[in-house]
């Protein structure tokens, strides 16, 4: 097998893996740039996951090949409600964020599961036929070498989430919405003396983050697992909490980290496969997300420091 | 009202609230609350041996709400018990298999072992945090998936020859006891619950009675008034975090030598880390609180394991329920808000 053989492989197997991946880690970029921490990005996945399918095996029949773009949909909806849920706990009743957080994941497991047995009285749901498939982009794919290496047997997802990270890019940055909430999540005060409605900016963050988070789960659920279960979902969350913060909390560099993450998993799974990988044990490339993501937040490979505010609730009259 | 009147009524309409919700849940789903709530209460408490198993449920948890708690008190928030507690689980194992030692020593050395891994453990956040500021939250969250790989790599290839989980412990090392179990009609219940109420205590004595306790109090409430009164707070923080995870290490030690008796490969975590989270929330980081908390969530997750038998409602409806009870405990500023409106109405 020859180096370009190996990319051929390689690099399709990180896009599909870093999808769902960039998808969380730009959520939670808009929640924790407004201040508020997301632990829940794990659960927001799950609750992802399991709309996403169920809503596929119930209308694939109808809706035929649109079913995953509308589940994808469905999920995302789904995923904005949960948030709501961590809004309201800790921008309003100023929970603990983190506490919250792991109350999100919690419920949504055991939601998520409590309904599969209700709806299909067994512990997993059947395997969907209609999921996202693999394709050569047209066009794209025709170019020489690069259209067979980064276009080619590939999946749609992939794209939309790269196109994706850089409009959350320009959201972010280059408009007012963008500097009102990392305003709201550096200087709450100083924002809200400028008339910024901080509780009003932070719970937009935190529903866009469900939201983003729960297409996240519903594109791993259908271009990954095609079911669901109690282990589809199993780190996928905190992965991305990861890349988020090995990206520096801006959304390019969360879709790098993604990128780079997704290319670290993908290569735990097919590296056994590929010569000079099959010899490594797979652990190192299974733990390299997280060790990476303790250097860089201990200044090793460049400080990662995030949003001034973050994780402090706003209360009016403070100092 | 008074403060700790608030504090005690708080955790108590948390879990009513926690209740009444999953009750809402049953009825609009269809299900018969009354018969999902008499079975949960049969298989946590009906016969003697279900009994044995929430003590025996309830003892890593009594350890992975200390560890949590601990951590709390001296301000630090410790969400890496599930990765301390699976290396102590491992470290407790390996001492268990590959160890020749008298009876009784085996088994204190296995459980040293397991509290010391995990103070190993969680040392890597506490250093990280005292010498570069680094938050232990998310260097924790980063350490149980490092911890989860590491050890099934472990187990894998060190322990067992590519199988999926080690050899039983040695007879010696082992926490079971025939005693508790034939006084239990053969549940799984093992001495482990006697070292999570020593380490209750050990917790109490250390917070309140010693100048080290004191002294890791105060860095937690405040660090620049610590540093100074003279107080080294880098070397409270990190003692902290160690202390802590060896109660999670300890928590690890009451599965692997108790409950299993070995250590698997596993696909996920055990749980038992993000209960001790809502152990210690509820319990309010107090001693009485987090035996309290933790008998309450041990017998919920024993008895709902009756409940898909005796009730046909699925046993999740529990993990919703103690999810919801987390909630309201964190958004326990809308119960304060609340108590205290109705308390001035009683007022005028």
């Amino acid at each position: 097998m020859g180096f370009m053989d190996i990319l051929y492989i390689v690099i399709p197997s990180t896009l599909l893996w870093a999808a769902p991946l960039i998808f969380t880690a730009l959520g939670g970029n808009f929640s924790e740039r407004s201040g508020i921490v997301n632990i829940g990005l794990e659960g927001l996945m799950v609750i992802g996951a399991f709309s996403a399918i169920v809503f596929n095996l119930a209308f694939d029949q109808t809706l035929g090949n649109l079913t995953p773009w509308v589940s994808l949909l469905v999920a995302m909806v789904v995923g904005a409600l949960l948030s709501v849920l961590h809004a309201v706990a800790s921008i309003t009743f100023r929970a603990d964020q983190t506490v919250s957080g792991v109350a999100i994941n919690l419920l949504a497991v055991g939601a998520a599961l409590f309904l599969v047995k209700l709806f299909y009285g067994k512990g997993q749901t059947d395997i969907i036929q209609k999921g996202f498939s693999k394709i050569d982009i047209p066009v794209l794919s025709d170019i020489p070498v690069l259209g067979k290496l980064f276009f080619s047997n590939t999946y749609y997802t992939s794209y939309v989430a790269i196109i994706v990270a850089f409009i959350a890019w320009f959201v972010m940055f280059k408009t007012p919405f963008g500097l009102r909430l990392r305003a709201v999540g550096e200087h709450p005060m100083a924002a809200d003396t400028m008339g910024i409605n901080v509780t009003k900016m932070r719970y937009i963050g935190v529903i866009i983050s469900g939201a983003l988070g729960g297409i996240g789960g519903g594109i791993y659920a259908q271009s990954i697992s095609s079911d669901f279960s109690h282990a589809t979902i199993s780190g996928q969350g905190f992965m991305a909490l990861a890349a988020l913060i090995f990206g520096k909390w801006h959304p390019l560099g969360a879709m790098g980290a993604a990128l780079f993450f997704g290319f670290a998993q993908s290569l735990s799974i097919i590296g056994s496969s590929l010569p000079l990988l099959e010899n490594i044990p797979n652990v190192y490339l299974l733990i390299a997300p997280y060790i990476l993501t303790i250097l860089a937040l201990t200044g090793f490979i460049g400080r990662a420091e995030g949003p001034k505010a973050l994780g402090t609730p706003y209360i009016k009259g403070n100092r | 009202m008074s403060n700790r009147v608030k504090n005690i009524i708080v955790p108590i309409m948390a879990v009513i609230l926690g209740m009444l919700v999953g009750t809402i849940i049953m009825i609009v789903t269809g299900y018969d609350a009354l018969a999902a709530f008499t079975a949960l209460w049969n298989g946590a408490f009906g016969e003697i041996y279900y009994t044995g198993e929430v003590i025996r449920q309830v003892t890593p948890l009594i350890l992975a709400g200390l560890s949590v708690a601990f951590a709390f008190r001296t301000g630090l928030f410790n969400i890496g018990v599930e990765g301390q507690l699976i290396v102590g689980w491992l470290a407790a194992v390996w001492v268990g298999v590959s160890f020749e030692l008298p009876a009784v020593i085996h088994t204190l050395v296995a459980v040293i072992a397991a509290g010391v891994a995990g103070a190993l453990w969680a040392f890597i956040p506490g250093l990280l945090k005292a010498k570069f500021r680094v938050h232990e939250v998310i260097v924790t969250i980063m350490l149980n998936y490092t911890a989860l790989h590491v050890t099934n790599y472990i187990i894998r290839s060190v322990l067992s020859e590519k199988s999926d989980r080690t050899e039983m412990i040695k007879e010696t090392a082992t926490l079971r006891s025939s005693f508790l179990e034939g006084l239990t009609d053969y549940s799984r219940l093992h001495w482990g619950i006697v070292i999570a109420l020593i380490a209750v205590f050990i917790m109490w004595f250390l917070l309140e009675k010693t100048t080290r306790g004191y002294e890791l109090r105060s860095v937690g409430f405040n660090q620049h008034a610590s540093h100074y009164a003279g107080m080294n707070v880098d070397k409270n923080i990190i003692l902290s975090m160690v202390i802590s995870g060896a109660f999670a290490g300890l928590a690890g030690a009451m599965e692997g030598l108790g409950t299993f008796g070995y250590a698997s490969i596993k696909g996920g975590f055990t749980g038992v880390g993000f209960d001790g989270i809502a152990v210690a929330l509820l319990g309010g980081n107090g001693p009485i609180g987090v035996i309290l908390a933790a008998l309450l969530f041990g017998a919920l997750k024993v008895g709902a394991l009756n409940m898909p038998l005796e009730a046909g409602v699925p046993n999740e409806l529990v993990d919703i329920i103690i999810a919801l009870i987390v909630f309201f405990v964190a958004a326990s500023y809308m119960i304060r808000l609340f108590i205290d409106r109705i308390s001035k109405k009683g007022v005028k």
